[in-house]
């Protein structure tokens, strides 16, 4: 029945789907199952594509094993063998397990990460498909800088929410009796990673301890008998392998609290309106911490806890966020507009008391809430853009040549003050020499004729992927200079065959009219190569 | 711009509530009859800026004009350090030898601070700090100094009501000010507090030290300017007739520690030389001395304690009435720059000035130990003040107009009694609501029919502690955002949450929300206190719990999101067997003719009301007020409470079960979340200039207030 090339690990027989009998097959890269007397799998599923497996709760009537997609959609199997039942579908469980985890390591993320964008953006789609298809540059250079790019565009944009830590974990492992003095705990992955996450103290010691001193399961046997899981903290002894996790988290506390607040108007220490000298006033009781007795410091201690766990928790969901603020206000104080905003932000303390003195529903129209603008550079907020030109590159020889030659032109010029221009002529020229007007605009906004009629569709759309190709090919040629590494002297070379590639390859296909601003793209370039490669063949020499 | 019977008051914006309006009418008639006044308005209905915008609105008719608020808060910054750089001696001293250390910044400011009015403007301390280090001025000395120039100063009660600082930063204020005290709900125990003294053993071992020092130092003295001691005496002999002239002309503020005889009369002849009266001290440490070996508690009233002086230590009433004078002009004669290190005997000689002045209205408490720890003999004497009054009285008598106000005063007649003043306005306000905000409801029994209440029977009853925490959980799943629940003390608290989590009820409020817990460490507070408000602000929500008279209750609010549900765990009564709170009770009774049980009631449903009003902080805010103990259903605990949260309790609400309880919190909650804008409000409960000047409105404002 299975595919020649398939390695059949485990058949299990009598094992129902969907109230069908049928047979179970466990191969080497999939699990399958087919009904009696037919000759072709019905289900089968990829190892790579499950999630995690679930069975059915001992004592319970039917011995099933339930398989969860990544997609989300489950299949039940039921073991119907009487006798046996519970042997076949352990014996199916334990071999899932083994496998399981191979396939997901084995599952390309990097692959799948690739595979998406290509699908997700249409033009990466097509630049793949003229650069690297057609074998202009190699898949590894395309992806080179393309990856690592996109990751933190990803992170930022599509990682989908981060869910926090319920406060109740550690209720959620209710301990079952199992008949005979002895207590079950069911940890799932999830509830370790929630307690990993709330208490790193915890995670520290499974680093330390565990494959080297014990097992897995006598680390989390000794955590739940610990004094540290049961919250009367005060008997840690020392042999305690958790004792020292209550001391980290006490200090963790201890320097939550010296940390202070950032709200002043929270900060008690400072509210406290005491300016009795000692002695004077009624004396409050004075707290004898020393005088309490046990049940009362275990008490205090559970106090303690539930706001150390509260504080734990709430930090553990909101850990990655403030790292990316961090990130943040990392980036912008290297703007330059960072200083302005310091200097313009009042102190937190003033703002606090701001927003509690003010009654927004006394005021006249709550105004519009403005978005505050923030520049990365500010000064191109000033400038505004500056279009690119094209141009041959002048040397300075060249530059003082042509300033002499004007100079002598104009030498025997004498201002003419009776025969000078109109108004009108002069204002519409001053106007077509400022900035954007009409001839002022060179290069890269005016390149794809106006009148988009005289060119038929699908030249344009062909055109426009020229126009990505080769700015991509471009951007990897820029992207190397400055030449300060072999590698980058390699790949300029590299590059720069394929740019002298590139017109035969696609472009003279095109009519020259069309592409002539691409080619005067790749002009610069070459000359930038070529002045490049002459200066560093005149170093070497 | 309103206008409040003929007089342009400026309002800051643009609506204004019709309480507002009504409390500024109340206000400025307190104001023109002279007199004093008692206003209680609901919190979060903008109470203060109404009171500031009326007086300022006054003064103007009255004083210069240019309005100047600065809001004080001095700790200890002037300790000992900058006393012996500032004392006048010493810089004399600085002027022969200019080698000596000196404060550059108060140098700076006593040459040319003074001539120089600061910009009109609001300043804090912050703002103060800032300025006095531009100009390189010393910010205390400057705040000291603008605040006999300032129109409004804004301060803690402290510097007005402890005769101790009083004296230093308000003696000179205008006889016409207008003082008002505040969210003044604690305010006796405010005056209490200022006029109290603790003895320990502590503090006589290092008064013994002082006294020491003060005889090494008067001998040195002795030997080298003999010149100076003599000067002092004859300093002494003149008496205080300068400070007398003062008061008599009205100038100072009066102060209760210096009585006013004491003024009238020379220091007595016994502790007029440094010798005598050091050795006078002697005696009378040693006295305090046998007083603290006591092996049971002793009360007794002032006179019986003086007389026992007389017997035993032969000193006088009059001269103990001196004390702290005598030690004031000492260490000033002697030079003495580390005048921290002198706050024992300090101490030890203000007692005896109070003690040997007050007859009434004080007790003298002697413990052997504190109670709770029988076995630790730990004697301590308490001088403990039982008339709020005595400290008050120099405010009302120097200044025209005091005004008490708060959001919680209720019942408003107590405390003219207690205080013992004649108000000319007594009036409470209720809050016009376009919408009810607020849910108050009494939850007197569980689910199971057992009648919860913190009563001392029942308090550690495990049904009582679980239908308590059943109540939590329940509220906690229907709750929005934040929840603050208060318990009566702390220790009930411990025990309770203990057994919470024991019985694991805990763990399942943790399922809703974050648990946090008031502690007895204030950072640790603070700390938890931020990290609610996070837990709020990010919508996982949290519960606080918390203690009432705690830090919580007396200084956070927790406005919108921030306490959508406030629940009172039990009648929040104060620790009834500390024989301090007995004695007042005693002396209430028979001076007042208060009832026992009529104050600790009176007292307990202030902080019932403190705590509830922490939720709702304005009209556009809402919260639950659940009251769970039975015997808020009482008349009279229920009538006790402020009037704008009485009338929203409806007699059905008055007895809930725990099931109950939820089905209101429940249409309350849905009906509090739907939209709610300004055009709801308008007309309603909030006016526009426009609507202000309207018959119709103006005849509902008037219904606003209620007199008494």
């Amino acid at each position: 029945m299975a595919t020649s090339s398939e390695e059949v690990l485990l058949v299990v027989k009598k094992v129902r789907q969907k109230k069908q009998d049928g047979a179970l097959y466990l191969m080497a890269e999939r699990i399958a199952w087919a009904p009696d007397g037919k000759d072709r799998f019905t289900i089968s599923h990829m190892y790579a594509d499950i999630k995690c497996q679930k069975i059915s709760p001992e004592g319970k009537a039917k011995i099933q094993l339930q398989l969860v997609m990544h997609a989300g959609d489950t299949t039940n199997f039921h073991f119907s063998n009487e006798s046996t039942a519970v042997k076949e579908r352990d014996a199916v469980k334990d071999l899932l397990q083994q496998l399981l985890p191979k396939f997901k390591r084995k599952a390309n993320k990097e692959l799948e990460e690739k595979n998406r964008m290509l699908q997700e953006d249409p033009v990466l789609f097509q630049l793949y498909k003229d650069l690297v298809v057609s074998q202009v540059i190699s898949a590894e250079e395309f992806w080179a800088n393309r990856l690592s790019m996109n990751a933190v565009d990803n992170s930022v944009a599509h990682n989908k929410q981060d869910v926090g830590i319920s406060a109740a974990f550690l209720a959620d492992v209710r301990p079952q009796t199992d008949g005979c003095n002895g207590l079950r705990y069911n940890l799932t992955s999830d509830i370790i990673e929630s307690i990993f996450r709330t208490y790193p103290a915890v995670k520290l010691k499974y680093a330390e301890n565990v494959p080297h001193n014990m097992t897995e399961k006598e680390f989390w046997t000794r955590f739940f008998q610990s004094h540290y899981f049961h919250r009367d903290r005060l008997n840690t002894g020392s042999k305690d392998l958790f004792a020292e996790c209550a001391k980290m988290d006490e200090k963790g506390l201890k320097t939550m609290v010296s940390q202070g607040v950032k709200n002043p108007l929270l900060d008690l220490t400072s509210l406290e309106d005491k300016s009795l000298d000692e002695g004077y006033g009624v004396s409050s009781a004075p707290s004898t911490s020393n005088s309490k007795s046990l049940k009362e410091s275990s008490n205090a201690a559970i106090i303690k806890r539930f706001n150390h766990h509260s504080a734990m928790v709430l930090a553990a969901g909101l850990r990655k966020h403030e790292a990316q603020n961090d990130h943040y206000s990392e980036t912008s104080s290297t703007d330059g507009n960072s200083r302005d905003s310091d200097f313009f932000q009042p102190p937190i303390k003033k703002v606090k008391l701001q927003e509690s003195i003010e009654y927004e529903d006394l005021e006249k129209n709550n105004s519009i809430k403005t978005i505050a603008l923030s520049l990365k550079k500010s000064d191109r907020y000033y400038h505004g853009p500056t279009p690119i030109q094209s141009q041959q590159y002048a040397t300075s020889h060249d530059i003082i040549n042509s300033f002499h030659s004007i100079r002598q032109e104009m030498e025997p010029y004498v201002p003419k003050l009776t025969q000078v221009l109109s108004n009108a002529a002069a204002s519409s020229t001053i106007t077509a020499l400022s900035p954007g007007g009409a001839l002022m605009q060179g290069g890269t906004q005016q390149v794809l004729p106006k009148d988009t009629k005289m060119v038929p569709n699908d030249v344009q759309s062909e055109l426009k992927h020229l126009y990505v190709a080769v700015g991509e090919l471009l951007r990897h040629f820029w992207s190397c200079f400055p030449v300060n590494t072999p590698f980058l002297e390699e790949k300029v070379g590299e590059i720069s065959i394929h740019l002298a590639r590139f017109p035969a390859l696609r472009l003279y296909v095109l009519s020259f009219q069309l592409t002539s601003h691409i080619e005067e793209m790749l002009q610069t370039a070459y000359n930038k190569f070529h002045m490049w490669q002459s200066r560093h063949m005149l170093k070497r020499t | 711009m309103k206008n409040a019977y003929g007089l342009l008051v400026y309002f800051p914006y643009d609506y204004i509530y019709p309480e507002q309006y009504s409390y500024m009418l109340e206000l400025k008639r307190t104001l023109d009859a002279k007199g004093h006044g008692v206003l209680e308005m609901p919190s979060g209905t903008g109470k203060t800026i109404s009171l500031l915008s009326l007086i300022v609105a006054y003064q103007r008719v009255s004083m210069a004009p240019g309005a100047e608020v600065s809001s004080l808060r001095f700790g200890k910054e002037v300790d000992g350090k900058c006393f012996s750089l500032t004392a006048s001696y010493v810089r004399a001293q600085r002027q022969r030898d200019s080698s000596a250390p000196s404060c550059r910044f108060f140098e700076e400011f006593d040459a040319h601070g003074r001539q120089v009015p600061i910009p009109y403007g609001v300043y804090n301390l912050d703002d103060l700090k800032g300025y006095g280090r531009q100009k390189g001025w010393c910010p205390y000395f400057l705040a000291r100094y603008s605040i006999l120039h300032a129109n409004i100063v804004v301060y803690s009660y402290h510097y007005l009501l402890d005769p101790k600082i009083a004296d230093l930063v308000s003696k000179e204020l205008a006889k016409k000010s207008v003082v008002v005290f505040d969210e003044a709900h604690n305010i006796d125990n405010v005056c209490i507090d200022s006029m109290g003294v603790n003895i320990t053993r502590k503090t006589l071992d290092r008064c013994q030290g002082n006294v020491a020092t003060l005889q090494a130092t008067i001998q040195k003295i002795k030997e080298t300017d003999a010149q100076k001691l003599k000067e002092e005496y004859r300093r002494l002999v003149e008496g205080l007739r300068e400070a007398n002239v003062a008061r008599e002309t009205d100038v100072y503020l009066a102060n209760p520690v210096l009585p006013d005889e004491v003024l009238r009369e020379a220091v007595p002849g016994t502790i007029r030389t440094a010798e005598h009266f050091v050795g006078f001290m002697k005696r009378f440490l040693e006295y305090l001395k046998s007083r603290l070996r006591v092996h049971h508690m002793v009360q007794e009233s002032p006179p019986s304690f003086v007389k026992d002086i007389f017997e035993k230590v032969c000193i006088e009433r009059k001269p103990l009435r001196f004390c702290a004078e005598r030690l004031r002009s000492l260490l000033r004669t002697l030079e003495i720059v580390e005048i921290a290190d002198f706050s024992p005997i300090t101490l030890i000689a203000n007692f005896a000035t109070l003690v040997s002045t007050y007859s009434k209205g004080f007790t003298i408490i002697i413990e052997p130990f504190d109670d709770r720890t029988p076995t630790i003999a730990n004697p301590i004497l308490h001088f403990s003040c039982m008339d709020a009054s005595i400290a008050i009285k120099p405010v009302f008598e120097r200044f025209q107009s005091v005004i008490i106000t708060s959001g919680t005063l209720s019942p408003l007649d107590i405390y003219p009694k207690i205080l013992d003043f004649r108000p000319v306005t007594m009036a409470t306000f209720t809050m016009t609501l376009a919408r009810t905000c607020l849910c108050p409801m009494i939850v007197g029994r569980g689910n199971d029919q057992v009648t919860i209440s913190s009563k001392f029977e029942t308090r550690e009853d495990i049904a009582v502690i679980r239908n308590y925490g059943n109540l939590l959980l329940e509220m906690s799943a229907i709750v929005p955002d934040g929840i603050v629940a208060f318990f009566t003390s702390y220790q009930y608290m411990e025990n309770i949450v203990a057994s919470w989590y024991e019985q694991g009820i805990l763990e399942n409020i943790q399922r809703n929300k974050l648990i946090f817990i008031e502690t007895q460490d204030g950072a640790e507070t603070s700390m938890a206190l931020e990290k609610y408000q996070e837990a709020c602000e990010n919508g996982r929500g949290a519960i606080l719990l918390s203690v009432a008279r705690g830090k919580v209750s007396e200084g956070i609010d927790f406005v919108h999101h921030y306490g959508r549900a406030v629940i009172m765990f039990g009648v929040p009564y104060v620790y009834t067997q500390s024989r301090i709170l007995k004695a007042r009770l005693e002396y209430l009774r028979d001076q007042f003719q208060i009832r026992e049980n009529d104050f600790l009631t009176f007292d307990a449903m202030r902080h019932a009301a403190q705590c509830m009003g922490r939720a709702i902080r304005g009209k556009t805010d809402y919260g639950l007020m659940v009251f769970a103990d039975k015997r808020f259903a009482r008349a009279d605990k229920r009538g006790k409470l402020p009037r704008w949260i009485q009338e929203h309790i409806t007699d059905a609400n008055l007895n809930l079960t725990l099931d109950e309880a939820v089905q209101v919190a429940k249409y309350f909650l849905r009906q509090m979340a739907q939209p709610f804008c300004k055009e709801d409000q308008l007309g309603l409960s909030l006016l526009t200039f426009e609507q202000l000047q309207s018959e119709e409105t103006l005849r509902k404002v008037h219904q606003i207030a209620h007199q008494l």
